[in-house]
This record gives structure tokens, sequence and C-alpha cells, in this order.
């Protein structure tokens, strides 16, 4: 990702130079080389990820060590340091091999995007890179890692290959993304690992023909000309006949037209995008899968299928069971097993375990990680951000590329002319391509020039690219908090409620995608939409500011604030015209900056609202409230009025939804019933996207859909049980968090109608926030209210951060209170009264006086702690409880200083944890309360900053303090950090000693190699 | 342009058999019910003649062998999709050799034949689903898992699960399609179970379309050219209750044919036929 942005992109310079030289020298027409520009989009994108945030937190540390030059400008020499350069081979989808050179420290996306720009691809996001293992196994290259550690042995070869097969290829946006589609999957055609029949083999051959070669001509072709070509395994003449008697129909017929059809065919191969793993079943097979007679299923040979839509199981050909990714629960590994928790369904009662044997560690790992990635890509809005617990054993490994969602969404923005390329014939599969680049240089260079037309633009397009990612971050770790809370719900609901979902069920994948697309669009031609893209255009140059700045200036633009401002007006004189927010709008502005930065800059931060947020399950009368994350939902929820947004959390079986089928006895209902239920979910599904906010998961049984009144009561009783799920004693990772756009979707049956006012409206989202913040009590309704509510409690409990930021931010603009997360270690202390609660409901008590009570869930449950987790842990929570409720409020400024050895650490990776008292996370009051008073007061010492916020609120008659701390720790790799979380945690518990600690996060970023990052 | 996968319940052509006189007495039954096969080989004749003439379909009848009394039920003898056919090991011994008239019957209509000759394999057709998009084979009495392999084996381009058959004779005794996306399935509850274990394999969404009598669920659907969405089903008289059900599917035209006598030897309405497709060939 990004390794491009500040200091990285210092170091690549002078690569980039030397590429540009080499292959480019023609193209040069452009000052600005395409080269640069391509850089920045990756850059841009890189944005998006986590990773991408590790660096920037890392550059953040080597400026603030370096003496915090600014570097706003990238200086194309300062970087220049003694690199070592690797050449790397890169084995492309049409067999030929691109050589290039990398900084040895270079990561993976540096790699992928010098291959992405030689292939001028643009759609990257489906692609990767993988290398051998020493068991010859390809492995996927993670781009946030370097690749040296990648590749242990060995000469640096790779392959360029589709990592993501799309479900539906017509929806990607450039024909040439689908050509290198066609590749991978003629590929995996000749080698067999997309089985087809001898139809399909002619069919898919014939249009291959027809791309490669054009219409048939035997005079040019002559007889034979189908022989040099490669369509199956075992390539007979009768299979070339027919290839040819196909060939012979489609005259007229364009390469790009013939790619649509080969792909068209493709899709439906059950094998297609189907990613096999060898293992054999631990234990006896699931409850439903039809064992063979008289066969024991223990040791059974079978094959782990990884796809877009779960994991199958297949034995030999046969697939005998499929568990799609909502009915997984978590997925693990340890040693060479791996294992998936299964939601409970129709045929189980209880959440079940189903174990595999892999042939190796590796091998298990492997699986898991692929599952991880298409777990992330294909159904979460937005990557996840990383692992949360970091003391613990385990791999923090996180999928943090784009999810399809939003690589749908920046490729929706690629405005280039499309490319022209010259399609390589498959015959000439041996021939080099390495220089063949010029053609397709030169269609870039095209892009490019267009691009410098509007230069500005076109950067701004990629900033808004990169922004929305990055917003969609927040919303997806909301959401996967949400999914963690709803997961929980969900396995307390009983798998057979029916839901009126299964109606909409009805809606191909492939109309999805449409619907999806659309709302896309929809929401980008909206005034709203692209104020905020604008607003977040403006933002990513800030951002990368900001990166170099030092740490300590980070603070100060924390505190003071920044750049939002345009940002903010907006969204003010939004929230004015509003008239539902325009009271709120007032306060409002200030938190939706707020959440905005956060959105682009900091993962960190947002993970901590977002997993604050997402542990309560609200439960009202009636109405759950599952999470109130961010802006998306409130977004929704503001536009529609706050009732609107109602997700529906029953929806939970997936499954079933999926295999639901529908009764035909509602026939004559069902067409405008499906039809409407599937455009909904996509709406909603891209409001959200679009948003990023979190969803308000609220179930009103009564308003919306009548089927699910049923559901909504039930689901609401069920759900209240929110448990947080406790942490595995496994080492490894789970999935839990993700499964929020599943629910989304299920959901939209509710949120359909919401949505649509919420278009309406077009109120952004930030706004709702606003006015949850704002405590909005003039509710008609009790649902009403409860929207309302929801995104105050929320707030409230999502972090203090946020209310305290808040406060300054109207006085300071609101720059970024989530920026400051950047901070190794993040305290938090919050004195909360909570009225002890019970965990996961909401009790909503007439509309003006609310209790909400909040539960959190899971996160906490949803790391797995280490050893050294459990204990703490343990205390927290036993501080919460011990923690009187009522606190008055001591609103210390603690400092806590922690020290540090000096010596600078450039962290390569940012681990982020955060420790939550179960219990302490309720908070009670569902009461936005009254914010007395916030102030934020920082404090540095050579290695340690400590920002400090403190925030009063008055609740329900009872005041509550809550003091967060961010603390960084900035020292040599030998500091035990964990020892240092320790002391800080002590420490702020002896300045505090009437508090509790609710939550710690904390953020590490660890350089394996120091020299990395900065020299 | 050729496409795959797409002409579900288009049909050209059926392969059907005539009914021996020893099926009366030797059929294979679940019960103990009397056939009377006058009124059988009727009930068949008017079972081909709406293929034929109602519905336009060019009918290859075969001969009746007596030493074959369940060869009327010839689905179990073949799975055709698209242009391949797969012949079957029947799961019966009794009935191993009403492949061979079946085989030779689909040589001569230029399909693709793929022999199920391992000796552990047993596939009948009756237990194999085909939704347009997938099949689905029930592990059933005469049905395991080996044949089910076999099957996928011969149709590469579909993912092919297999699913219990906890009660019945066949995959097909409960269920069937009853057009693109929609199946039919009976009310009772292995029946149910089994459909919800279709779901959860399946990648695809169906309709479901669920009536009161297992054995009512079994219908044959096809898409005509000038007649659309074609039903056969039971008669309202055997099924009262399931035939109200079907009533309700507004864009089909419903067919009832009377199959009293042929369900005495578990044989449903897609027993007695094969269909085929000769335009998917190219």
């Amino acid at each position: 990702m990004t390794t491009e942005s500040g200091a990285a992109s210092e170091a690549k310079q002078p690569q980039e130079n030397k590429e540009t030289e080499k292959g480019k020298a023609k193209a040069a027409a452009e000052p600005t080389s395409p080269q640069n520009q391509s850089e920045q989009l990756p850059a841009a994108t890189g944005h998006s990820t986590p990773a991408r945030k590790d660096q920037e937190q890392q550059e953040g540390d080597q400026v603030s060590h370096r003496s915090s030059t600014s570097r706003l400008s990238r200086s194309p020499l300062k970087g220049v340091k003694k690199t070592k350069i690797m050449e790397c081979k890169v084995s492309l989808l049409d067999g030929s091999d691109f050589t290039l050179n990398v900084e040895k420290r270079a990561k993976g996306q540096v790699l992928f995007d010098k291959i992405c720009d030689h292939l001028n691809l643009l759609e990257k996001d489906y692609y990767g890179i993988t290398c051998r293992d020493v068991e010859n196994q390809k492995n996927w290259l993670d781009p946030s890692k370097e690749l040296k550690k990648q590749i242990r042995t060995g000469p640096w070869n790779f392959a360029f290959n589709v990592k993501f097969y799309p479900p539906d290829p017509s929806q990607l946006t450039e024909d040439i993304t689908r050509y290198y589609l066609c590749q991978q999957l003629r590929d995996d055609v000749v080698s067999g690992r997309l089985p087809c029949s001898f139809a399909t083999h002619t069919v898919l051959g014939s249009y291959t023909v027809q791309s490669e070669l054009g219409d048939y001509d035997p005079e040019e072709l002559g007889s034979d000309y189908i022989s040099e070509l490669r369509f199956a395994p075992n390539q007979t003449k009768e299979l070339e006949e027919k290839v040819m008697e196909l060939h012979k129909t489609y005259k007229g017929m364009t390469p790009a037209e013939a790619e649509m059809h080969f792909l068209e065919n493709a899709k439906k191969l059950s094998m297609y995008g189907v990613d096999l793993h060898h293992a054999k079943l631990v234990g006896s097979l699931y409850e439903c899968l039809a064992p063979a007679e008289g066969e024991d299923s223990e040791g059974v040979e079978i094959m782990l299928g990884v796809c877009s839509s779960g994991l199958l199981i297949y034995r030999d050909r046969l697939r005998i069971n499929r568990f799609a990714w909502p009915k997984i629960l978590k997925i693990s590994y340890k040693r060479n097993n791996f294992y998936i928790k299964i939601r409970p369904g129709e045929f189980e009662q209880f959440e079940s375990t189903i174990g595999f044997k892999l042939p190796n560690h590796r091998a298990a790992k492997r699986l898991w990680k692929v599952c991880v990635e298409h777990h992330t890509f294909f159904r979460l809005i937005s990557p996840e951000c990383q692992p949360k617990k970091f003391l613990s054993l385990g791999s923090k490994f996180r999928y943090s590329g784009r999810t399809q969602a939003q690589t749908r969404r920046a490729s929706s923005m690629i405005i280039r002319p499309a490319p022209l390329f010259e399609r390589s014939t498959s015959k000439r599969y041996n021939m080099s391509l390495s220089l063949d680049g010029a053609p397709i240089m030169e269609n870039h260079e095209t892009l490019m020039k267009d691009s410098a037309a509007d230069g500005a633009a076109k950067i701004i397009t990629k900033g808004d690219i990169i922004t929305t990612v990055t917003t969609e971050k927040k919303a997806e770790e909301e959401k996967a908090e949400q999914d963690d809370a709803q997961t929980d719900a969900v396995e307390t609901q009983e798998p057979t409620a029916t839901t009126p979902l299964r109606h909409d069920t009805k809606t191909d994948s492939e109309q999805t995608d449409f619907a999806f697309d659309g709302d896309m669009t929809a929401t980008e031609s909206e005034a709203d939409d692209d104020s905020e893209m604008r607003t977040q255009d403006t933002s990513p140059p800030e951002e990368m500011v900001k990166h170099q700045t030092s740490i300590s200036e980070l603070k100060r633009s924390f505190l003071e604030t920044g750049e939002s401002t345009p940002g903010m007006t907006e969204w003010e004189k939004r929230l004015s015209s509003s008239p539902a927010r325009s009271p709120k709008a007032e306060e409002a502005p200030m938190i939706e900056p707020l959440e905005l930065q956060d959105t682009k800059d900091e993962q960190p931060a947002g993970e901590k609202p977002s997993k604050e947020v997402e542990p309560k399950a609200t439960e009202a009368a009636g109405y759950l409230v599952k999470y109130v994350v961010d802006s998306i939902t409130t977004d929704l929820a503001s536009s529609s009025g706050p009732h609107g947004i109602s997700l529906s959390t029953t929806m939970d079986d997936d499954v079933f939804m999926d295999g639901t089928l529908r009764e035909v006895d509602e026939v004559s209902e069902r067409a405008e019933t499906k039809v409407s239920p599937g455009a909904v979910r996509q709406e909603v599904f891209q409001a959200i996207t679009d948003k990023k906010g979190t969803l308000i998961i609220l179930k009103e049984a009564d308003d919306k859909v009548d089927a699910e009144g049923k559901e909504t009561s039930a689901a609401g009783e069920e759900k209240e049980p929110v448990i947080p799920e406790e942490a595995e004693a496994e080492e490894i990772e789970m999935l839990s968090t993700s499964k929020e756009i599943e629910y989304i979707n299920e959901d939209t049956s509710v949120v359909v109608e919401a949505k649509t006012t919420a278009r309406k409206m077009q109120s952004p989202k930030m706004e709702i926030k606003t006015d949850d913040m704002t405590q909005i009590k003039g509710t008609d309704s009790p649902k009403k209210a409860m929207a309302s509510w929801i995104p105050e409690v929320v707030k409230t409990e999502a972090s203090e951060v946020i209310s305290v930021a808040t406060k300054e931010v109207k006085q300071t603009k609101a720059s970024d209170a989530m920026q400051q997360e950047e901070e190794i270690f993040t305290f938090e202390e919050v004195q909360t009264e909570l009225p002890k609660s019970s965990p996961s409901q909401i009790t909503v008590s007439g509309s003006s006086a609310t209790s909400l009570e909040v539960s959190t869930l899971g996160w906490v449950s949803c790391s797995e702690k280490g050893p050294a987790e459990p204990e703490e842990k343990m205390a927290v929570a036993t501080e919460t409880e011990a923690a009187p409720a009522e606190s008055t409020g001591p609103t210390g400024l603690d400092v806590v200083e922690v020290g540090t050895k000096e010596a600078p650490v450039v962290h390569t990776e940012t681990k982020t944890t955060t420790y939550e008292s179960a219990e302490a996370d309720t908070n009670g009051d569902v009461d936005p309360g009254v914010l007395l008073s916030a102030q934020t007061i920082t404090s540095e010492t050579t290695s340690t900053t400590t920002t400090t916020h403190i925030t009063k609120t008055v609740k329900g008659g009872i005041s509550e303090t809550r003091i967060e701390k961010r603390i960084v720790i900035t020292g040599d790799t030998d500091i035990d950090h964990d020892q240092a979380l320790a002391q800080a945690i002590k420490e702020a518990k002896e300045q505090h000693p009437d508090m509790s600690v609710t939550k710690v996060v904390v953020h590490k970023e660890t350089e394996i190699t120091p020299e990395e990052g900065e020299d | 342009m050729a496409g795959l996968m797409s002409d579900f319940g288009c049909y050209t052509h059926a392969i059907v058999r005539a009914i021996p006189a020893s099926l009366a007495k030797e059929a294979l039954r679940s019960s103990h019910a009397e056939v009377d096969l006058a009124k059988a080989r009727r009930e068949h004749e008017l079972y081909t003649e709406v293929l034929r003439t109602t519905l336009g379909l060019e009918v290859v009848e075969l001969p009746a062998d007596e030493s074959l009394p369940d060869c009327v039920f010839v689905e179990d003898a073949a799975v055709v999709c698209g242009d391949t056919a797969l012949i079957t090991r029947p799961g019966a011994e009794s009935r191993r050799r009403e492949t061979e008239a079946m085989s030779k019957a689909l040589k001569d209509l230029n399909l693709n034949i793929v022999e199920m000759t391992d000796e552990n394999a047993t596939l009948d057709g009756g237990d194999v689903l085909f939704t347009g998009r997938e099949f689905f084979v029930g592990l059933s009495k005469r049905t395991n898992q080996r044949g089910a392999e076999i099957l996928a084996d011969a149709f590469k381009d579909y993912a092919v699960s297999t699913v219990p058959v906890l009660e019945g004779l066949h995959l097909k005794s409960f269920c069937s399609m009853g057009g693109p996306g929609l199946i039919v399935i009976g009310a009772g509850e292995s029946a149910q179970k089994t459909l919800k274990i279709m779901q959860q394999m399946s990648d695809h969404r169906y309709d479901k379309l669920t009536v009161a009598d297992d054995f009512g669920a079994n219908c044959i659907y096809m898409n005509l050219p000038n007649k659309g969405h074609v039903l056969l089903h039971h008669t309202a008289e055997q099924y009262p209750q399931s035939v109200k059900v079907f009533e309700k599917l507004k864009d089909h035209m419903l067919i009832p044919v009377c199959n009293m006598q042929k369900v005495k030897v578990d044989g449903a309405l897609t027993c007695c036929s094969v269909l085929i497709n000769k335009k998917a060939n190219v």
C-alpha cells in the first residue's frame, strides 16, 4: 500500500526514476511522469488500508525523530540511501515474465503497484502477487509487509494472479481488468484448476479465439490456427473443431465482447474462484452432512474451498457441505488444524466448531489467511482494523486492502478513457512481454495527460477515493463491531426465526450488484455525497502533511484543529438545512468533523470508538438497537428520521436467508416484494458504504415490515442476551467481527424505507451523530426517540474522546480527535456511572427519559487474550465493578508519563489492542447526558507524550467524568511495552483511585528491523 | 452466441418405455398395493400422449422388457444434461439391465455417453435433481456416494451436492423443479429437512413451493417454445391439496396427469421419461 506516502516515497523516488527512464523513456511527454501519478494513486489507495496507516504512523515517528522537518513535498533526492535493490521476476498472466527492481526493504505493495502500473491496471484490488514457498506452495504476498520477510529463500520470483474472482465480472469497470481476469481463467481452465465440460471448453475456447485472433478468417488464419492455442487440459482435435465452428459464428464481435461472453460463462462454473485446500476431517462430519454408508468420517480426505460466498467442503468432486460466511462465527487455526465455529442454525441448537486437519502448519495458516481475506473482501464494507490484542499470541494478520465494495466504489470513479491495450495471444506464451509495456504505457500516458489537464482534479479524485475508503473503514470497524454484537445476538436468536428477509433473498447476487452500483452512482451524484467527497478530498493532502508532521504537531493539530473546516462548514450547512437536525446542528458540527477525520486518518481512533460502540446492544421495548456506531447509522437515521433506520438484527441467519426459499404461496406478491427488498438492500448497503457510518440497528417490529413484526419482537428478546464472547484460548484470530455486511443486507428489507428517506434527505451522517450528541429529545414517537438516543448512546459509550472532541472542536474547529490515536498506548479512564448494567439491554422508558443500558460485548471477547491479557482484563473488570457508578466529576488531568527509553523506534507494525472490562463497557445511560465540560491536556517528555481528555457529562442527574489518556511511548525495541502499559495503567489507577479503568487500547508499532522505516 | 447453462426446462425429445406385464406383480414397491395393469398402461399412454401431442416433444418409445418389471421408469437409467448423458448403475440389482436400451437410445440421439462402470457405484436418476444451476444428489437406498462422484465427474460445470434422503425412495420422491429457481417440495418433515440442507449447500437461491403431499411434489417442468412454462403435475383426484397449490402458479400451463397406478410401485411423474434438449447441442 502505499508505501509511497511520505518517507517511503522518498526512497522510492530514485527507483521510479530509473524505471521511468527504462520503460517509459518515450512516453515522457509529461513532466508529471505517469509513474509519479500512478504512484500517487496507489498511495491514495493505500491510505485506505490499515497498512498504510501503519506507515503513516511510522512516518510520523520517523519524523519526530528527525526533528520534524516538514516534508510536505517529496523531495526526490532526500531519501537516497544506499538501499539494496533486488531484481524481481514476475510471471504475468499471459505467461510472460516481467522483470523489475525494487528495494530490498520494499513492501509488497510497492512491487504490486509497479506491476499494476506496468499492466496499466487500475482495478487492481482483485489481483495479488504470489510467491512459492519452500514447499512450492503458492502464498499471497502481504502488501503491507516487506518483501524480504516474505521471501525467505531463493530468487525473488513472483507471479501476478487474480486473488479475488469477482462474482460478476460484468461489474468491473474496465475492459482491461476483464482481460486480465480472462487470462487468469484461461490458465485456470487449461491447468485443470477450473474443471469444465467439453461443451464449456468449446465455448470458452471459441471466445478466447475471437478475443485473441479476431474474426474467423481462413485465409489469414489458415486452417490449423487453432491448434496453437490451448483451451483444455486434454485438448483434442474434436475440441478444436468445435471451437472453430463456434468461432466462425462470432464475426464482428470485439475482443472486449468476446471476453465478456467468456466471463459470463466462466463465472457460472461451480469452481469459479474457488481456492482449494487439502484437508482431513477431524471428528465427525457436520451433522447435516450425509456420510457415506457405514463410514466414519474421521480422517476423510476432503477439500476446503474458499470462495466469495463462504467455505465449501468437497469430498472428491462432491460438495458435502457449505458454510456461507454469515454462517461462520469464527475462523481459527492452531498448529496444523483449522477450525470454523458455526452459528447455530436449522440443524443445530448451539454453535459448534468443526475442525479440519491440514497437511501442516503453514497450510493451516495459509488457509486461514485466505479465509480472512476473502471474508473481508467480499463481505465487509471495509477491512477490519488490526487485531485488537497484541499482547496475546496469534497472528495479527488482517486483510488490509480494499474490499470489493470499496474497490467498486473507487473504480466507479475511474475517469480515464478506456485504455488501449494489445491482447497478447496465448500462443505466445513464452515470449517475453517485458517491453511490451510500451503500448500500454502510451495509454497510460494518455491517461495521465488527461489527468494532467485537470491535474488537481485528478489528485482530488484520488484523494476522494482514499478518503472515502478511509471513511469506510470506520464504517467497517463499526460494522465489525456490530457484527460482533450481532453475532452474539444472533447466537442467541433462534435459528428458525423466519424472517421476511428471506423473501428478499431471492435477489440474485447479480441484481444485488447492480443495485449496489446503482446506489453508489446515485449517491455520488447527490450533492451531499459530493460534498463529502470534497471534504474528504481536501483532507487527504492534509493527511499527508500530517503524516509528515511530528507527533507533537499532530497532537497540537488535534487540539487545535485543522483542516476540515470546509468540510465542517458544509456539514453544518446541511445540518442547518435539515429541519430536524437544525437544532442539533449547532452542536453537531464539532462532532462531525471529528468523525470525518477519524475516518480518514486513524484507524486506531476509529477502532476505539467503534469497538466501544459495538458492544452495546440496546434493547428497547421492541426496538433493538444493536449498535450504533457512527455516521453511517447516523446518516440513515437522520435522513429517514431516526426511526427510519432500522436494521433488523434478526436477519442474521444469512444462511437461511440465502437458502431460504420463498414460499410460492406468496407468489402473487412476490414480484414486488422481491424486487424491492433486493433493491433496498443494495441501497442500504451502499448508503452505508458511502457514508461509512456504522449502522444503527434498530429493530422496529411494528413499523417497517409486517412480516418482520413478528420477528422483531422475538428478535428483540432474543437479542438481549448479547453476551460477549469469551476469548478463546486458541491463539489465533477470529473473524468474529465480520458479519456486518451480511446483516446489513439482510436488514435491508426493513431498512429500505429508511434508506429511501435518507436519500431524499441527503443529510450527512455526521449530522445525525451530531444530533445525537446534542441530545435531541423531541421525539414524536418512541421510535424516533430511540433513534436519537441511540446515537447518543453510542457516542457516549464509544468514547469519551468523541465527546471531548466535540466540545473542543467547537472551539478549535475540531480537527481530529481521532488522529491522536497514533500514539502507542491509549488509555482511557472512564468513570461512569453505570447503572450496573444489564448487559445488552437498553430500556427505553418514555421517550424523554430513556435509559439505555448498553452492554458492551464482544470486542473484548473477540480479542483472544494472551496470557497476559486475561490478567489485565480481570483487573479491569474488577475495578469496574468496584467503581461506583456515581462519579462526580473528579476531573483530574492526569498526565501519565511512562518512562521509556529514548531510542527512537520505528515501528513497522502497528498493533492495536483494546481491553475493556466487560462490565465496564456498559454505559448504562442512554441519556446523551449534558456535556458539562471537556478539556484536553497534552504533555510531553522525551519519550512520552500524554494527551488527556477529560469529559464531564451529566446524565440523568448523575455526573460522569471520563478521562481518556493517550500516551505515546517512544522507545527502543527493547522497551517492555507491556510493562510500560502496565505501569501506565497502574499510574492511572493511582492517580484516580476513585475511577475505574474501563478500556485500554494499545497501539503498538513495532519495527522488527530498526533500520527500516527510517533509513 | 453460445451460452451454457441456459435453457433450463427446454426439451425437444423424450424417451419413455412401455410397461411390461411383469410390472403388476414383480415391480419393486414399498407398499403392497395391487397394480391394475390395464389402468397403468392407460395412464402411461396418456402420459406419453401429453408429451408427444400436447407438448410437441419428439418421443422415443422403448419397448417393454418383461424381464425388467420396472423398466417403465426410465428416469433412473440415465441422467441427461446438455449434450451429455450419464448412464447410471441403478441401485436395485434387478434394474441394472434397464440401462442397455436406454444407452442405445441416447447414443442414437448423438449424446455424449458416459457410462458408470464402477462396481461400487450406484445411482438412480430419481435421486438426481438438476436445478438448472447445479445438481443435488440424494444419498438413498439406491444411490451412494460413489455414484454421486461419478455424476459430478460427468457434469463438471456444475456443483454437485449430496443430500440425505431420509424418507421415501428417491430424492425426487418428495421434490422436483417447478420452474427456474423454483423447487417444489413436500410438506413432510424429512422433505423439509432435506430442502434446508439443499439450501445450505447452495450458492444459489431458490424459491420453494411447498405442497401438502410429498409425492405430490413430483412434477415435470418444461419451458417450451410457444407454450412457456409448462408443469405436469398429479391430478386433483390424487392430491387435491397439492394441486391447489399448483394452481397458484399463474404463469404456468398446468397439465394434470393421472398417475394413480404407477404410484403404487413408487413411480412418480418424472420417473417415466428422460427429457432431452437436442437444440442445446452444437
